[in-house]
């Protein structure tokens, strides 16, 4: 087996007139996080459901685990555990039957399941919840059931597509934690996300836009696209200043609660003659969010 | 039978069974439907209020009248005027009038807007007459397989395919949609199931439902109704058996175009009416337009409605019937194998 768990190469995917993946190439190693970032119609889901080995891509080639995702779908779908934006929870069936059903669909023996039925609700400390009803969980907790379930079978590779959408910041870094957890014993992660947050734990990124890579490398390579790091001032009217630098200067502003992060090639006194208002402005290396805002933004213009 | 077929029947069984609704839908609903069938839709007349206005007033118009009157059908509310009479029946008083002019000429009036008991009134008024014809014409009619012409006893067997479609048709349409409104369907695709093992564990629990509601109406039919059971009930099985691939087949490929449960339901009663109304169920085939007859060829309701009134009423055997099961049965697999081929487990 290659160290290499995913190889994506050259990817195409349409829809009708629709061309949501425009020739991707990737490469995922063993143990990894790895992320793919990108704004709403970025093509993130299409990728994850090609890696998923659902949908087949119009040209190039996907290599899951050493298997082609087309040809070789059933030893593919034995190996990974695939999370969609809202992971099928049987509402009316209780947590233990929905893992049960899980681990019955992929054949997992009923000798083996009791153990790793224990060990995962202990893991995602759902195990008081046993009898509960999955629809009578909280978004949360459905999320960690849903992640037990997509787990029961001990897969080598898990595709998570969103998996915090909707939860709540607590049960996210709960999450989180879970899954570092699971990258020490060894599996593989590959996520989308929206939440840039949740970008700077990826071991690696990519990030996606209008079907295309723009950008790849550790959160601080990514970072460290942004030349010359990123200028930071408070402001009592952050929108109106972030524009007015944006329209004077070739520079890409944004705004972060009563911050305004001004990036590209722009001094302190450059910002300083487009606000007339004493600033005190300071530099810093900027976060992923800083890199994604300012990728997409030069990327567009 | 697979693992993973066994564990998807058992998953189903577990749904349809924990869900309330789901246990009125296979129990008490085939009863009630029964019910309503057996009591309330009768095309039997039994009682005929009628205007009896007499100008001529001699013996033998009031001979006539009396005969109406002693056959017990028909109960009189005498009127001075032909006026008052159609009065009387505009404001739905009465159901038939007994006119007789001042020569004595007799005219019988009924109100067709009540449609099927208008003609059966009529027929009433003409074997009344014509007994009474000097002399008498003596006509015997007998009416085989149903010798007192029991509304019931031509419906009741019906209402077993009409159920059956209702029930099987509505769950199986909407099964596969639920699956992928709520996002399961999304997680069986990355499970290693086979699409066909995902097809039959769907489908085999409602056509269980369906066998169910047969025996219940049949029982309600035999032992409440005294609907006689002449023919053999491992036959009526066999074409409950042939009639479900029908029904499931249609349900999962409406199941296969509709994005919502709402989608498909809809999409099913668009099925279960025109299939209903061109089954024989109500109105007979042979009286339709060519046009409509030939549509009926592709009703599978039509071949198990002659199957159960053949089986119950005339006691018939395949010897005449295998023309109807095994329409039901070419249907039935081209329904299942379009609706299996249309159904993509990848999407």
């Amino acid at each position: 087996m290659s160290e290499k768990s995913v190889t994506v190469r050259n990817l195409t995917m349409s829809f009708k007139e629709v061309q949501a993946v425009k020739g991707i190439s990737f490469e995922v190693s063993r143990g990894e996080v790895f992320g793919l970032v990108g704004p709403d119609g970025a093509g993130k889901t299409t990728t994850m459901r090609i890696l998923a080995a659902i949908l087949t891509p119009d040209s190039g080639e996907a290599r899951i685990l050493g298997f082609n995702s087309a040809a070789d779908r059933e030893k593919i779908h034995d190996r990974i555990a695939y999370m969609s934006q809202r992971f099928g929870l049987y509402q009316d069936l209780t947590v233990e039957e929905n893992m049960e059903f899980y681990a019955d669909m992929y054949g997992v023996k009923r000798s083996e399941l009791k153990a790793s039925m224990d060990k995962l609700l202990d893991w995602s400390s759902l195990a008081p919840f046993r009898k509960r009803p999955a629809g009578k969980l909280s978004g949360g907790m459905k999320q960690k059931l849903g992640l037990a379930c997509a787990l029961i079978h001990t897969p080598e590779l898990l595709l998570l597509d969103e998996p915090t959408n909707g939860v709540d910041p607590v049960s996210r870094k709960e999450f989180w934690n879970l899954l570092y957890k699971l990258v020490d014993e060894g599996l593989t992660i590959i996520m989308t996300t929206a939440y840039l947050d949740e970008a700077e734990r990826c071991h690696r990124l990519v990030f996606m836009d209008k079907g295309k890579i723009t950008a790849r490398g550790t959160p601080q390579e990514i970072v460290s696209l942004i030349p010359g790091g990123v200028l930071k001032f408070n402001s009592d009217n952050p929108f109106e200043e972030s524009n007015k630098i944006a329209e004077s200067t070739k520079a890409v502003s944004t705004v972060f609660g009563s911050q305004v992060h001004v990036m590209g090639s722009i001094t302190e006194e450059d910002i300083q003659r487009s606000i007339s208002r004493p600033l005190q402005i300071t530099r810093t290396k900027g976060s992923v969010e800083d890199a994604f805002v300012y990728l997409s933004e030069t990327n567009h213009a | 039978m697979t693992n993973r077929l066994k564990f998807m029947l058992k998953k189903e069984l577990l749904q349809t069974l924990r869900d309330p609704r789901m246990r009125i839908v296979i129990l008490i609903m085939p009863v009630f439907q029964t019910l309503i069938f057996g009591y309330a839709v009768t095309t039997d007349v039994k009682k005929v209020d009628t205007a009896v206005v007499d100008l001529a007033n001699t013996t033998e118009t009031r001979t006539i009248t009396d005969q109406f009157i002693s056959s017990g059908i028909f109960i009189p509310a005498y009127k001075a005027s032909y006026d008052e009479a159609w009065y009387s029946m505009d404001q739905g008083e009465i159901q038939a009038m007994i006119l007789f002019n001042r020569q004595g000429q007799m005219q019988f009036v009924t109100d067709g807007s009540r449609g099927l008991s208008a003609g059966v009134t009529a027929g009433y008024a003409a074997a009344i007459l014509t007994r009474n014809q000097h002399p008498p014409i003596t006509v015997e009619a007998r009416a085989w397989y149903n010798p007192l012409l029991e509304s019931r006893n031509f419906y009741v067997p019906g209402v077993i395919a009409m159920m059956v479609m209702v029930v099987t048709l509505i769950l199986s349409s909407m099964a596969v949609v639920r699956e992928v409104e709520i996002g399961t369907m999304e997680q069986i695709m990355v499970t290693p199931m086979k699409r066909w093992e995902f097809i039959v564990g769907k489908l085999l629990p409602f056509g269980a439902i369906g066998m169910v509601n047969v025996l219940v109406v049949t029982a309600v039919a035999v032992f409440w109704f005294n609907i006689p059971l002449q023919g053999s009930l491992p036959l009526l099985m066999l074409g409950s058996v042939l009639y479900l691939m029908n029904t499931l087949g249609a349900g999962l490929l409406i199941s296969t175009v509709s994005r919502t449960q709402q989608q498909a339901m809809l999409s099913a009663f668009f099925v279960i009416f025109p299939a209903s109304l061109l089954s024989g169920f109500a109105f007979p085939i042979a009286n339709m337009p060519k046009v409509i007859r030939f549509f009926t060829i592709f009703n599978p309701m039509r071949y198990m409605m002659t199957i159960l009134r053949d089986i119950f009423l005339k006691g018939n055997g395949l010897d005449i019937l295998w023309p109807n099961y095994l329409a039901m049965l070419l249907l039935g697999t081209a329904l299942l194998t379009t609706a299996t081929l249309r159904f993509k487990k990848t999407g």
